[in-house]
Formats: C-alpha cells, structure tokens, sequence
C-alpha cells in the first residue's frame, strides 16, 4: 500500500473514533509533559549551576602554592616525581603566562588595611580586607547587577566596596542579609567619593655589599606606613569570587595590578626573609584559563615545574555525574506516566479491532495482506504518539514556564535574582517526541499483529 | 494439478475441517469439481450444505484442510498468506449477501478501496470508479454513505468494488437474500450481463433452486459437505 493511502486510512479511522482517540493522545501528551518537565528541571538546574560556576571561574582555575610554604597533603602519592621546591616568585609566574591556553596569571592578594571616607558622616577609620581583581572578573554574576561602574583600567587609583563594608563606612546599622543593595541615596553618598586608603608598605633594602642584587632580593625590608587616595567606583553585593574563595570577607577590591603596584605587606613576607637569595615571592598565584577542559593539563605541568596546583575541577566531575543521575532518576519517573498512557493506546487500539473487525475482514476480502492491515494500525499508533509527543512538548513547557514564573515571584519577593530553573533545550524536544512515537509503535506490536491476524472468514460472519 | 486450457477453478477432493470443542464440522468433506471459464455455476444446497465453506475456499478466505484447490493457474493451498492476498486483490471479486461495505466510507471510497491495497494511480483510480459504477448502473449519491442508500444501491456498489481491479472470478455468496424480488431480480440481471460481457467466471451461492436455474448454466448441488450432483441447465426467465 502507497503511503499517503495508509496516512489516509489511518487518519480516517482516527477521526472515526475522534473522542476515544483524542482521550489517548492527550494521556501520552500527559506522559510526554511530565516527562519533558521532569527533564527539563533537571536540564535547567544543572545549567544555571553551571552558569554561576563558570562565572565564578572556580573551575578555570588553578590555584598555585610553593612547596617551601605548603607541603603537599600526600608526599610521594603523587605520580609525578617531585622536583626540587622553587619559589613562587616573578620568573614563575612569567612561566605560568606561557602554559597553553591561560589567559591570566594574578597573584591572590589579601592584606588587612584601614580606610575612612575623605569627607563623609564617619570619619572614624574602618579596617577591611583589600584584595584585587584581575580584569577578567568584569564577567562575574557578581556585576551583572551592581550599583555604579567597573574600573576604568587595569591601574585605575579606583576601588569598589562590598555592600556590608559600605554600610560600616556610612556608619549604618548592620543588617543580616547581606543581599541587599542600598538605597540610591545611600549609593549616591559613596560612589564618586574619595575614599582614604592606609596600608603597610614593603620597602626593600639592599643587603650591605650586595649592591649587584636586584632591589627585590635583599636581605630586610621597612614596612612604611602609607596614605592613598582612591575614588569609589561601583557597590557589589557579593564578593566576585576568583579561583578559589579566600576564607574571610573581602571588603574593597581594586584593580589586581593597581594592588600589586602598592607593594603591600603580604603575610608571606615574613617567611620568605628568613630565606637566603630570595627575594619578593607570592603566596599564592591563580592561574586563569581560557577553557577548564585545559585546566588538567596546566596543572599537571604546573606540579611538574615544582609547585602545589589545585583546581576544582575534580569536584566538578563527581557533580556532572551527580546531576546525571538525578537526570536519569527524573526521567524515569517522567517515563512512568508515558509507560500508563502506552497501555492507553495498547487499550484504544484493542478496541478498535473488536469495533472494526468487520471492517478488517472486508478489507482482507478486497485484497488487504496482514502486512496492510498490520501498518494501518501501526501508523493510527504512530499518529498518535506524534501528536501526543507534540502535545506533551507544548504542555511541558507550559508547566515549565508556570513554575518558573511561580518560582521566580517567589524569588523576586525574597529579594533573590529571577532565574531560568526550566529550560528546554531543542534536542530535548526532538527526543520526547522521538520517544513518544517509539513508545507508541511498541504499544501498538500486539493491537497490530492482532489485527493482522484476524480470521477474514471469522470476521465477515460477525454481525 | 494443472488446469486444463478451459477449466477456471477446480477442486480436487477438497477437504475442510473445523474444529469445534470436542467436536470435528466437516464442512467440506472431498468435494471435487471444475468450473469452466466464461462459466455461470451456482452452488446450491441447505444451510450448512458446505456451499459458503466451499466459496470461501476458492476466494481464498480459508485454507483446505487437505486436498487442492486451482483458480485461474493457482494452486491456493501452496499460496502464502500474503500471495492469497494478492490472489484476492487481482484474480477474484467479491459479492455477499450483506453488501460488506465500509459504513465509514462514501461509495465512491467504497469502490476505491481495493486499489489502495493494489496500488493503482490515483489519477487512474478515478476513471476505473466511474467505469465500475457504469457498468453497475450508479451514476448518483457516489458521496453518500451506505446506510443512506437503499439495499439495491448497496449491492450495486459493492458489484462495483468487486470488479474494480477487474477480476477473472466473481464470486456471488447469496447475492440477492438481502434484497426484495425485484432488485434481487435487477441485481442478477446485472451478474449475468457481467458475465456475458465480460467473458466473467461466476460462481453463485444460492439456496434458491429457482433463481439458480433462471441464470446459471450450471448447477451444483451440495449437502452435508460433499458433492451430491451437478448438472448442465439452460438458464431460463424474463430477460
């Protein structure tokens, strides 16, 4: 039989029985829904985790120690052998920045600093941790929604607060949630304004006769007391994570390369004067890449050089596998409903034979073989997992965007950002209808061959 | 068995058997006998004679149980259940005494219907309806359905669709017990031209002597399954 003879006959018959087969077709379009929702909460989680942890750049990056300050957890675990420990100075990170694929190498800055407001209702010095930014940092959900302007260059004499430290500077009460921005009047107290910056200073000394050294290699250095003035440039609710969360809050943030020119105090200062011929080092490099797929590599090379590298990475593995199993357990569930309403076409399609059994046995007498008979009701079956499929496709989302709509006037009540939790990809649509249509045929195996089977003789004696 | 050039059907000891509970209904029990081409033979006999048996035997609806049975070339006991369907579809058409046709389709859909299964042009389809419903007098109502025409229509439609696709074999299963004299009357009269024009085999079941003897050049008669005489008649009646 050619096909748009059996797409007619098909079609015929479906309209035959329009109430009964539209019941059906709307029960696999509540199958197909529940499952298309079902995944597409799943989809749409991992994805908006995803989203935020690309953002923080947690899994591009490497997070690089010196063997001299950090012993590595397991000595001699490692696969690979360990070379001699070198210092975490300026030629290693001049190495780092040519490893394939990084885009950035800045060190992890923290120093403890006071600043006060240069002309503002608290002239009271408040101390706050100073930390820098590398430029790449602009992309952090962390600005998608913030009060004022990101730096204006790598070297701006600019700074940006954190929304709590901002309060402490306007002399306002503490509050809990640390979420919310101030209010425009508040804003407009800060942004623009100098801030006063007071902070120890690093000034190296040349070792007595050792005047061939470079000015970082000495043997002491002063710590000085100095006064700087930046401008306030932008208000961030939460802290633009980079690399790996540094424990404590940071409360100002400049420019990473602005920070470094200060020449701040670092914490491993002390240490590193005990060591001979060694001069200014870093207690931390993070190494930001342009893709985490070439994090493993950088950090295999990284360790080979002779240094502690962590990324997070590996966390992220054990996560995706997390998510693809809630994925499988979500579409299971879904397949649930699909699989009750199959049997509703198994159902339909068995009693279509007994009502148009008659109906069979003419056609047989007229020259349909079982093979005809058999594809009419494969195709009433395939019909109406297409249509269900789309049905459901259509309904899913539906519930998809009431929930997410519901959600997020939740969220937006609660003071959180609105999110996508749903999301419906286009393959996922392509695979429930696929699916549907597959689960359909299978329903319809046994109505069909049943059909097929059918006694002509037996059939045109039925009246 | 091979068929001699002028022999349509024919059946040697012919056997079926049906089982029903404990019990064994020979239906029909060896019947042998041949039906000349361009033939008009009416098989004739009580109910449960064997004679339907025997007709849906040689439409190829059922399967012997043992023995052969030859139409038109073909020993339909060694077909296939998908070669009986194309034997059915090009070799044999059919006429019942209930009309069988779709009550979801149109006539005209009626009479097309075995083509789909043969596959014939859309195009042609159209041409081979209107030809099929002139040669059995319909020319209206063509998109009405079944149960709004009169018995008569009905038959006439379903003679239509069963020479559609232009069978050599028309087989007639109580043609005109549905209907009252007179279209009973018209509707054989219609058979006989078929069969006269065309060169047409019929093979008619009927448990009506008389309506047998007026169009039949055969006569065969059945009973309890087997073959009781056969005898050559002058068909007779009003033309």
């Amino acid at each position: 039989m050619k096909a748009y003879d059996l797409l007619e006959l098909s079609g015929r018959n479906l309209r035959e029985a329009m109430l009964r087969n539209s019941l059906t077709t709307l029960g696999i379009g509540v199958g197909v829904a529940s499952l298309v929702a079902m995944l597409s909460l799943g989809i749409g989680l991992q994805r908006l985790l995803t989203k935020q942890l690309g953002k923080s750049s947690l899994f591009d990056s490497v997070f690089v120690t010196s063997r001299q300050d950090f012993r590595p957890r397991r000595p001699g675990a490692d696969a690979t052998p360990l070379t001699p420990p070198k210092p975490l100075d300026d030629a290693a990170r001049k190495s780092f920045e040519k490893l394939p694929g990084v885009i950035e190498v800045y060190p992890s800055l923290g120093s403890v600093a006071e600043f006060r407001l240069s002309d503002g209702p608290s002239s009271e010095p408040q101390t706050g941790v100073l930390s820098g930014l590398p430029p790449s940092s602009r992309s952090s959900e962390a600005f998608d929604d913030f009060q004022g302007r990101y730096f204006s260059g790598p070297n701006a004499a600019e700074a940006i607060l954190k929304t709590d430290f901002a309060r402490e500077l306007l002399g306002l009460p503490e509050i809990r949630d640390t979420d919310v921005k101030l209010t425009s009047d508040q804003a407009a107290k800060l942004l623009g304004k100098d801030l006063v910056l007071r902070y120890a200073e690093r000034q190296s000394q040349p070792a007595p006769g050792a005047s061939g050294q470079p000015p970082d290699a000495a043997a002491s250095f002063n710590v000085v007391r100095k006064e700087l003035k930046l401008k306030i440039v932008g208000i961030v609710t939460s802290e633009p994570v980079r690399g790996i969360p540094r424990t404590g809050q940071t409360s100002v943030f400049l420019p990473v390369a602005f920070a470094e020119s200060l020449n701040m105090i670092q914490p491993g200062d002390l240490r590193t004067i005990m060591r001979q011929n060694e001069g200014k080092t870093y207690l931390a490099l993070i190494v930001h890449m342009a893709k985490s797929g070439s994090v493993p590599a950088a950090e295999d090379e990284i360790k080979k050089q002779g240094y502690n590298a962590f990324s997070i990475l590996d966390a992220s593995r054990g996560l995706a596998i997390a998510f693809r199993i809630v994925d499988v357990f979500l579409g299971i569930f879904g397949s649930l409903a699909l699989a009750v309403a199959s049997l509703g076409i198994v159902n339909t399609l068995v009693m279509a034979i007994l009502e148009r059994r008659r109906e069979i046995g003419i056609m047989k007498a007229v020259g349909a073989s079982d093979g005809d008979v058999k594809k009419i009701f494969f195709v009433e079956a395939g019909s109406m997992g297409l249509l269900g499929g789309c049905l459901g496709v259509l309904m899913g989302w539906l519930i998809g965007r009431v929930i997410n709509w519901g959600v997020n006037a939740y969220f937006t009540r609660q003071g959180f950002a609105s999110q996508d939790i749903w999301y419906v990809p286009l393959w996922l649509v392509a695979f429930a209808i696929g699916f549907s249509i597959l689960v359909s045929l299978l329903a319809g195996l046994y109505p069909a061959s049943r059909a097929a089977k059918l006694d002509p003789v037996q059939a045109l004696r039925h009246e | 068995m091979a068929l001699n050039g002028t022999e349509a059907v024919r059946a040697e000891s012919l056997v079926r058997h049906y089982k029903l509970g404990q019990s064994i209904i020979r239906a029909v029990d060896g019947v042998t006998l041949s039906v000349k081409k361009g033939e008009f033979a009416a098989l004739l006999g009580a109910s449960g004679s064997g004679k339907s048996t025997l007709m849906n035997l040689i439409a190829g609806l059922d399967h012997a149980t043992s023995g052969a049975i030859v139409v038109e070339g073909l020993n339909l006991a060694a077909l296939k259940r998908e070669q009986l369907a194309l034997y059915r579809r090009h070799t044999v058409g059919m006429v019942f005494q209930s009309f069988n046709l779709v009550p979801t389709m149109t006539l005209t859909e009626n009479v097309e219907l075995p083509m789909r299964f043969a596959e014939v042009d859309r195009g042609e389809r159209k041409t081979r309806v209107q030809e099929a419903l002139r040669q059995v007098g319909l020319g209206e109502r063509l998109e009405h359905r079944p149960s709004e025409m009169s018995g008569g229509e009905q038959q006439r439609a379903a003679l239509a669709r069963a020479l559609v696709n232009r069978p050599k074999l028309l087989l007639a299963d109580e043609p005109t017990g549905n209907l009252d004299s007179k279209t009973g009357k018209e509707i054989m009269d219609l058979i006989r031209d078929l069969n006269r024009t065309l060169g047409m085999t019929v093979i008619m079941v009927t448990h009506e002597r008389a309506l047998a003897e007026r169009y039949a050049n055969r006569l065969i008669f059945l009973g309890d399954g087997k073959l009781l005489s056969e005898s050559a008649n002058t068909p007779g009646g009003a033309r």
